[in-house]
């Protein structure tokens, strides 16, 4: 392999055009992602995740103002593609989505079965018939049992639906699959069901992962690596195994004091203020205006600080 | 009794809480929905709720948990009032409300407040929050509009929303997630109740907000002396919360306890279940399967015999779980768990 790396990304930029003005919805984003490991991108709402996952797999709306940086994928620079290229070689062939709320994502009047061969047949050239032996497979997989093929999404439960989405994610065996919040409508029980088949696939096909969430305690079940976002930006990185007992940045430090904790009888805590807007987010960290750490530098543009393997945008780390 | 506790007594007695027992005492609830009927036959009924009974304790806060499609839900809404019960009884301040009509109703709503799980949806879009705030009490017929005034202050100061002045001609889009919330639990303390139903409260709110929104609701509770029912599927957020759980499933309360009884015991083994399923941020989560039942919650229409959960249960008798349907056993005192392990 020529990379050591399945993903790259440096300096990812999205900007819409709106009419107040650019927002910087992705601004400035690096990320790395080895085979077989899963990143948990924790944000809050707003916090351009979603954007995030949509600017990697170039799913852009109309009114983009500037989509810039560098995506590589196993070691190829995938951004100066043509869009049918990408279309042909990258999306779904190399990496494949579940969207957010996959539950009303799938199509309410074609039959589970021929919405997950879709991606076998256009993107692997398969016959209808060969795809259905691999669509079963992959039910398999997801333990989706074989009679649901010829169902209709609404005849299976939200549970069932969200098992559906990954199986049409993982069809074309791409090497990289983004989760969009895949268990935030789902029941506790659902949510452990549905984690287990992720760990499974990851187990079994090597696959690895990008999971957008904000559901902080869940992650945890599939975290290899975590990546904190904040207005637009990537304020840490790190192992899973170091940032959950010991967070760097002071934001990570207050998004980890609000996880509620099942035998905790520790106190919680909650960030003041509101996220900047990210029309005009100010100078400097963006975080600063809530910050209980804030010093003189706050004000100017944090650098990207490397410790230990982990990086921390943050002056206090200077 | 001590000097204290005389004062506390006759603030009490001063704020109309003179009457003993519980506020809310539910006995044996039954919502059944009836199915579409086919010809002349009857298709059969939806069991939402189905044989349901607690006290509701003066200045108590307890959560209902379960999953969706438990009949939490169908729950609240007949203690609120919006369902009629098939069978049984709602029983507030020693007032059946099974027997009250449109003007009993009245009387009850006031004294009730409801906290709606989508702040955005619960508000009116073409509202300002001075109109939003000021309906219940044109409702309930305050007619000097000063008092209102007065009211609509009171209560967005109780909640922290400041300044005020900037918010009262706002309209909900307007507002943040966690602002909306605030909006819906000013509106549901508007006409000072004395109990207050949240449905998932910050089930819809980000992490950071979550933990804002459940303080001020414990807060409220404190200062007023609410009695609070908070349902939720989140177990990690009812410890902060409430001092009494209830552990629901297919329609049945399976278990009641303290909340610290049934976090450290839990007896039935759906709330073992429960309790697995759910996480806390740790990374070593990610080397290890989750313990989950097979199946999924079983059809309310027909619901199988015996205990409810036999079906997914690992630990099942044949011949009594799936024949008899479980009653209440005490494995410790204030514990009351439905589940044939116990006998």
């Amino acid at each position: 392999m020529a990379d050591k790396k399945l993903l790259r990304i440096k300096d990812l930029v999205l900007h819409f055009r709106t009419q107040h003005g650019p927002v910087q919805a992705v601004d400035g984003v690096s990320l790395d992602l080895d085979y077989n490991r899963a990143v948990v991108v924790l944000g809050e709402s707003g916090c351009g995740k979603t954007t995030l996952a949509k600017a990697i797999l170039r799913l852009l709306p109309r009114n983009v103002e500037k989509y810039s940086g560098e995506v590589c994928l196993g070691g190829k620079d995938v951004m100066p593609m043509a869009d049918e290229e990408f279309r042909l070689s990258v999306r779904w062939a190399a990496i494949s989505m579940v969207p957010q709320a996959a539950m009303n994502a799938l199509n309410p009047v074609l039959r589970v079965g021929d919405q997950i061969l879709e991606p076998a047949i256009i993107h692997l050239g398969m016959k209808k018939g060969d795809a259905l032996q691999l669509a079963l497979k992959m039910f398999q997989h997801v333990g989706v049992p074989a009679d649901f093929i010829g169902r209709y999404p609404f005849e299976l439960s939200g549970g069932m639906r969200q098992r559906v989405a990954i199986a049409m994610a993982l069809i074309t065996s791409p090497s990289l699959i983004i989760l969009d919040e895949p268990t935030s409508a789902l029941d506790v029980l659902t949510q452990a069901n549905i984690f287990n088949v992720l760990k499974r696939i990851k187990k079994e096909l090597g696959t690895s992962f990008i999971l957008i969430t904000h559901d902080i305690a869940t992650s945890s079940e599939l975290a290899d690596d975590v990546a904190i976002m904040y207005a637009g930006q990537m304020v840490e990185t790190g192992d899973a195994m170091r940032f959950f007992p010991n967070p760097l940045h002071p934001y990570a430090q207050k998004l980890m004091a609000s996880v509620p904790r099942l035998r905790g009888e520790k106190n919680l805590e909650f960030i003041v203020g509101q996220p900047p807007s990210l029309v005009n987010p100010p100078k400097g960290c963006r975080f600063a205006e809530r910050c209980p750490q804030r010093f003189g530098k706050c004000d100017q543009e944090p650098p990207v600080i490397e410790k230990d393997g982990r990086t921390v945008k943050c002056w206090l780390y200077n | 009794m001590s000097a204290e506790e005389k004062t506390k007594e006759a603030e009490r007695v001063g704020q109309g809480w003179d009457k003993t027992g519980p506020l809310l005492s539910i006995q044996d609830l039954r919502v059944w929905f009836e199915l579409r009927r086919f010809g002349f036959g009857r298709a059969g009924y939806v069991r939402a709720v189905d044989g349901v009974s607690f006290d509701l304790g003066r200045g108590e806060a307890i959560a209902i948990v379960g999953e969706s499609g438990c009949g939490k839900s169908s729950l609240m809404k007949t203690i609120l009032g919006l369902y009629k019960p098939t069978k049984g009884k709602v029983i507030f301040d020693n007032e059946d409300l099974t027997e009250k009509g449109t003007k009993g109703m009245r009387w009850y709503r006031s004294h009730v407040g409801y906290v709606q799980q989508d702040p955005y949806g619960a508000l009116a879009p073409f509202m300002t929050l001075q109109r939003i705030l000021e309906e219940p009490m044109i409702i309930a017929g305050i007619k000097s509009k000063e008092e209102r005034q007065q009211r609509i202050r009171k209560v967005l100061e109780e909640v922290k929303m400041f300044p005020i002045e900037d918010f009262l001609g706002k309209y909900p889009h307007m507002l943040s997630g966690g602002q909306q919330q605030r909006t819906v639990i000013a509106r549901a303390m508007i006409m000072g109740p004395n109990f207050v139903v949240a449905d998932e409260p910050v089930s819809m709110l980000d992490a950071s907000v979550r933990v804002e929104i459940l303080k001020l609701l414990r807060g409220l509770q404190e200062t007023h002396n609410l009695s609070v029912i908070y349902i939720t599927h989140d177990l990690s957020t009812v410890s902060y919360f409430s001092e009494r759980i209830f552990v629901m499933y297919a329609g049945q309360l399976v278990e009641k306890a303290k909340v610290t009884r049934l976090l450290n015991n839990p007896c039935h083994p759906y709330t073992l279940a429960l309790l697995n399923g759910t996480s806390d941020p740790d990374a070593k989560n990610a080397l290890t399967f989750k313990e989950v039942p097979p199946g999924e919650p079983p059809s309310l229409v027909k619901p199988p015999e015996g205990c409810r959960f036999h079906p997914r249960c690992s630990k099942m008798i044949k011949g009594t779980c799936d024949v008899k349907e479980p009653p209440e056993f005490l494995p410790e005192a204030d514990h009351q768990v439905s589940c044939w392990l116990w006998q």
